[in-house]
């Protein structure tokens, strides 16, 4: 059932002004331009820029970065305020001052929330959905976690997946083969689902 | 708050971002009576220079925003822009500074090819977030399902949201997507990014929308009808949104608070008679009214299911139509609310009129990675 959109008078090419019976009172001016104009009809001018950028992943990520080459996830604490948080920070946002130790956390965690996304980046459209989800990482206090993908799901329509995904559902970290990693966030394919009971929400 | 005007907002403009901030910010002027040379003081709003590919987009729209030869200032925090916008025309007027600023607010997303979000995905950490091919939606997804994980809400009635707006835009002139649709239609277009569906997406928009804001003594000579900005307050919470509460935005509840301090509300949900929260995806009107403290936290859902939020309701929210109805030009967006609680305010609204004697108004808005809250508390007193 298609939607009934009501097109303003303005649609047309050639309206310039929409004089409103409600404020402002005054004219409001503007041109919709349609994609064939865009495109055919109106002098337009094209630039793809080209940028190019390498970045050092800084002091604590780099230590992060290196730990998920090992097959670990790293998290650091504050004694101040108590916090274990992963992604690694070299201070505490919080209390200010320097993070004071590094904290081996469990490569397992919690679905704290999830999607899944049907459409890229340019909205195209995706037969297979990206599941992304922030993932509570044991071991962290409050729990906290980071952005990563849920993997290990079969069917791609919307039924399937929430029948195994869900929040609160226990994951574990998919690692890559050690000779593949490269001390990068994918060197963790994805997150899947543990079978086990446990949930938390 | 002396004057208000607009552009249309449209999907896509033939007019440049100049163009569209002049047409706006001579409207304004002119519907409070002065002209570019009594302007003191000009604010731009304006939100990532990526969307136009121009570097420092803020100081090129300059000759737009009637600001050549004159203190001249870009509000920039993304998405938030547009109601910081009049916090920082505020703080240059409450400074004693100067008696007559304009604030504009302008975006034209529509140069960005093949689509505007390319320029949104540098939003996302690049070391840690980017290589996972993240796009715009799943920051929105996410949240959206975490609240209604939280307390249970239906995508029903975050579907309602869609259903008010854009049913109120078909009252306002300047309006891009305003439309009489369904609960059910909306719950039929597709999902992008489940739990989210298109129709609970705002559109890209070109537009542009301008304030006019004058020192007390400055408003009573322009007119026997200013609006007061009686409190302002924004706050921003961490850059690790995975660290955060995503159920629900305590940045937006700490700026709330302060705006109503300096406003001297202690019951906002008595106090404020008309809400315009930042509604650039259908549950983040609901995530809004609970951190403005106009619903409970969870409730939201039930209060606009209830009519509580309807135009003729007893706490009209997004009257204007929102970004949901009229469209979403970013920063413009943002100061399209404050016109139209400039309007609700002096009883200017006509078809758009929130009944009764609103003497009170709040307009919130939202931005940068989800992480900001920027809040203006207007009022007739």
């Amino acid at each position: 059932m298609a939607a009934r959109v009501v097109h303003h008078k303005r649609h047309g090419a050639a309206t310039r002004v929409v004089a409103p019976d409600a404020p402002p009172r005054l004219p409001m001016r503007g041109k919709a331009l349609s994609d064939v104009e865009f495109q055919k009809t109106v002098p337009t001018v094209w630039w793809e820029p080209q940028l190019e950028y390498r970045w050092d992943a800084g002091a604590a990520i780099s230590r992060f970065l290196t730990g998920l080459k090992e097959g670990k996830i790293y998290g650091v604490r504050c004694r101040q305020c108590g916090r274990t948080v992963t992604p690694p920070r070299a201070f505490c946002e919080l209390d200010f001052k320097p993070m004071d130790e590094w904290v081996e956390l469990a490569d397992t965690g919690t679905i704290n929330t999830f999607s899944i996304c049907y459409i890229t980046w340019d909205m195209k459209p995706l037969r297979k959905p990206q599941i992304p989800a922030v993932v509570e990482i044991d071991g962290t206090v409050p729990r906290v976690g980071f952005l990563h993908l849920i993997g290990g799901v079969s069917g791609t329509s919307i039924a399937a997946v929430r029948r195994q995904v869900q929040v609160g559902m226990p994951v574990r970290a998919v690692w890559k083969p050690r000779d593949r990693r490269q001390g990068a966030i994918t060197d963790i394919i994805s997150f899947e689902p543990l079978k086990a009971k446990r949930r938390r929400t | 708050m002396v004057g208000a005007g607009m552009s249309l907002f449209v999907r896509r403009a033939l007019e440049t971002g100049k163009e569209l901030s002049y047409y706006a910010a001579a409207q304004a002027l002119e519907s409070a009576g002065v002209k570019r040379k009594d302007i003191e003081a000009v604010i731009m709003a304006t939100a990532p220079d990526a969307f136009d590919g121009v570097h420092m987009k803020g100081d090129w729209l300059l000759d737009g925003a009637g600001g050549v030869r004159k203190p001249y200032m870009r509000a920039y925090v993304g998405g938030g822009s547009g109601v910081f916008s009049i916090i920082s025309g505020w703080t240059l007027v409450a400074s004693g500074l100067f008696d007559l600023v304009l604030v504009v607010g302008e975006e034209k997303m529509s140069s960005c090819q093949p689509h505007p979000q390319g320029a949104f995905i540098t939003i996302f950490d690049h070391i840690i977030e980017r290589p996972l091919g993240p796009n715009l939606l799943w920051i929105f997804s996410l949240e959206q399902n975490r609240y209604m994980s939280t307390y249970g809400i239906r995508n029903d009635d975050i579907a309602l949201v869609s259903v008010k707006n854009k049913r109120n835009a078909l009252a306002h002139p300047a309006a891009q997507v305003a439309a009489s649709v369904t609960v059910k239609e909306v719950l039929a277009s597709e999902v992008v990014a489940w739990p989210v569906h298109r129709l609970m997406v705002s559109p890209v928009s070109d537009g542009a929308a301008a304030i006019v804001l004058a020192s007390e003594q400055v408003a009573r000579r322009l007119t026997d009808k200013p609006v007061w900005v009686q409190g302002v307050g924004w706050s921003l919470d961490t850059s690790y949104w995975g660290n955060r509460d995503l159920a629900y935005p305590r940045y937006v509840e700490k700026a709330a608070r302060m705006a109503y301090e300096m406003a001297g509300v202690t019951e906002p949900q008595k106090e404020i008679h008309v809400a315009e929260p930042y509604d650039p995806f259908a549950y983040k009107e609901l995530h809004h009214l609970e951190g403005l403290l106009l619903s409970e936290k969870g409730k939201a859902p039930e209060d606009l299911a209830q009519g509580r939020f309807e135009r003729s309701g007893p706490l009209p929210s997004c009257p204007s139509g929102g970004l949901m109805g009229v469209g979403n030009p970013i920063a413009a967006a943002g100061v399209m609310k404050l016109c139209e609680l400039f309007w609700q305010l002096r009883k200017e609204a006509g078809a758009r009129q929130v009944p009764g004697n609103p003497e009170r108004g709040v307009a919130q808005a939202w931005g940068d990675l989800m992480q900001i809250g920027t809040v203006a508390v207007l009022g007739t007193h």
